[in-house]
């Protein structure tokens, strides 16, 4: 009797142990991924900056220093080694600032603002912000879970035997910090 | 929460489609009790009309519901850039599947979102809304359409539409024999008392089934709406948006031709009714309280 009860305990506690491993796994590939959509929408925004220097060049007053900045932002964007995710984001931090700034400027141009092609740009850039924007959301939620899944008894044992280590939050640039407080209580 | 929304969401469609099978059955005895002396008869024709309604809405929900509001489907991001972008963030943060994506050329401001479940999910927009609304505004109305998916609102409205519109069709049903066939009742040999309370309660039964069904189908979107409002702001973190959104559609015209039975469907009220019939009819909560509650996050 004694031992068909241990090994009952034994199958339990296996079923739980590969059940945390996996949900373990689960989230950081969660993590991973999200990672990787904020990493397309980096390149993309980096494909669609020299059309944009491309399409006001023949605006020749258009604000040539915030386009200067931008391109320099790039530049420094591109050559960031691909796993220094925290570097990464702050430069594309400044770089959505200072382009969000050039868009603001575009309004005092009404000849630019008339170029259907530049504002198909636009368009192309601001979904491209929105989309980082997003994805840094997904991330940072994805990071979240994580940790608690690393730090909470009884699943962070299995996440000490194997080493798994929490990814750090990505940085929210200032303008955008002010989160709501969605409170879901009041829908019971 | 949200998942005991989901939840909840999936068991309350399963009361519903209960519910409303029996108020269809109900519905179809007592007809064939007023018409042919015959409830048996009346229950099966029930319930081969609301199986049939039940099993096109199920397998066609997106085409029937965007064909009865007019809605044209767009399969490419350079017929609506902006509106395509947002639908794609809102889907991307919500993590739901792309939806299909709808145009309805309408002035007025309004949107819904329709489908079986997320896979299957459709959202509608009026060009309207396209004019008048900023992008923050619409990303807000678009969050909110996306919340609806995502919680399964859209397959619970899809199944209560399918089965108040096979009550709406026994009911004109019943409408035409009254006219043309319905004095055959007098004519036959049943004449005791108890065929008078019998067809009474069966009179009262086809003037209150619709009644019933539009109830349920009611307060099965208010408290959704303030839930889905919720879950939008959670999205796009901008409660102001949505707010100046739901100001924007409350003060404009109704819609010019939204099917009446989709009204719960859309984020406002299309026919923008003042409050006629008391709350109790009212598909939506009043903007006002939206906003309220929106304005406190």
């Amino acid at each position: 009797m004694g031992w068909i009860i241990l090994i009952v305990v034994v199958a339990i506690l296996a079923i739980w142990y590969v059940s945390a491993y996996n949900g373990l796994i689960k989230t950081r590939t969660y993590v991973q991924e999200s990672w990787s959509q904020i990493d397309v929408q980096l390149k993309r925004r980096n494909d669609l900056i020299p059309n944009l220097v491309s399409t006001t060049k023949g605006y020749a007053n258009y604000e040539q220093g915030t386009l200067k900045k931008v391109v320099a932002l790039r530049n420094q964007l591109t050559a960031i080694p691909a796993d220094d995710h925290q570097k990464t984001m702050a430069v594309s931090n400044e770089l959505s600032t200072t382009l969000r700034s050039l868009f603001a400027l575009s309004e005092n141009y009404p000849d630019l603002k008339a170029n259907t092609q530049f504002t198909n740009l636009m368009e192309e850039l601001t979904n491209t912000e929105n989309k980082i924007a997003y994805s840094r959301q997904l991330y940072n939620s994805s990071v979240a879970s994580m940790t608690v899944k690393i730090q909470s008894f009884p699943s962070n044992i299995v996440a000490k035997i194997h080493n798994f280590q929490g990814s750090e939050y990505l940085q929210v640039p200032e303008e955008e910090k002010t989160t709501p407080k969605v409170n879901f209580d009041d829908f019971k | 929460m949200l998942y005991e929304q989901i939840a909840s969401n999936k068991r309350r469609t399963g009361y519903v489609m209960f519910g409303f099978g029996l108020l269809v059955l109900a519905l179809g005895a007592a007809l064939g009790d007023v018409f042919w002396s015959n409830w048996v008869s009346g229950t099966i024709i029930a319930a081969v009309v609301a199986g049939v309604y039940m099993a096109i809405m199920i397998s066609q929900s997106t085409n029937v519901v965007m064909s009865m509001n007019h809605a044209k489907e767009i399969t490419s991001v350079d017929q609506a850039p902006q509106l395509w972008h947002m639908i794609e963030d809102m889907a991307l943060v919500g993590k739901v599947p792309m939806p299909r994506v709808f145009i309805i050329d309408d002035p007025s401001p309004n949107a819904f979102a329709t489908g079986n479940d997320p896979a299957h999910a459709a959202v509608a927009v009026t060009t309207g809304i396209m004019d008048r609304l900023d992008r923050e505004e619409l990303e807000g109305v678009i969050g909110h359409e996306i919340s609806h998916v995502r919680n399964y609102d859209i397959r619970l409205q899809t199944i209560a539409l399918a089965l108040s519109s096979a009550i709406g069709l026994l009911v004109s049903f019943a409408n035409n024999w009254f006219w043309w066939g319905g004095s055959r009742r007098r004519s036959d040999d049943r004449d005791s008392g108890g065929n008078i309370i019998g067809l009474v309660i069966s009179i009262l039964l086809i003037i209150l089934a619709p009644l019933a069904a539009s109830i349920a189908q009611m307060a099965l979107s208010r408290n959704r709406e303030y839930l889905a409002d919720a879950s939008s702001v959670a999205l796009t973190r901008n409660p102001q948006g949505l707010i100046s959104a739901l100001r924007k559609i409350d003060d404009s015209q109704p819609m010019r031709a939204a099917d009446p039975n989709s009204s719960a469907l859309y984020i406002g009220d299309p026919f923008k009714n003042k409050k006629k019939m008391g709350d109790l009819f009212a598909t939506h909560p009043p903007i006002a309280d939206r906003i309220a509650r929106l304005e406190k996050m």
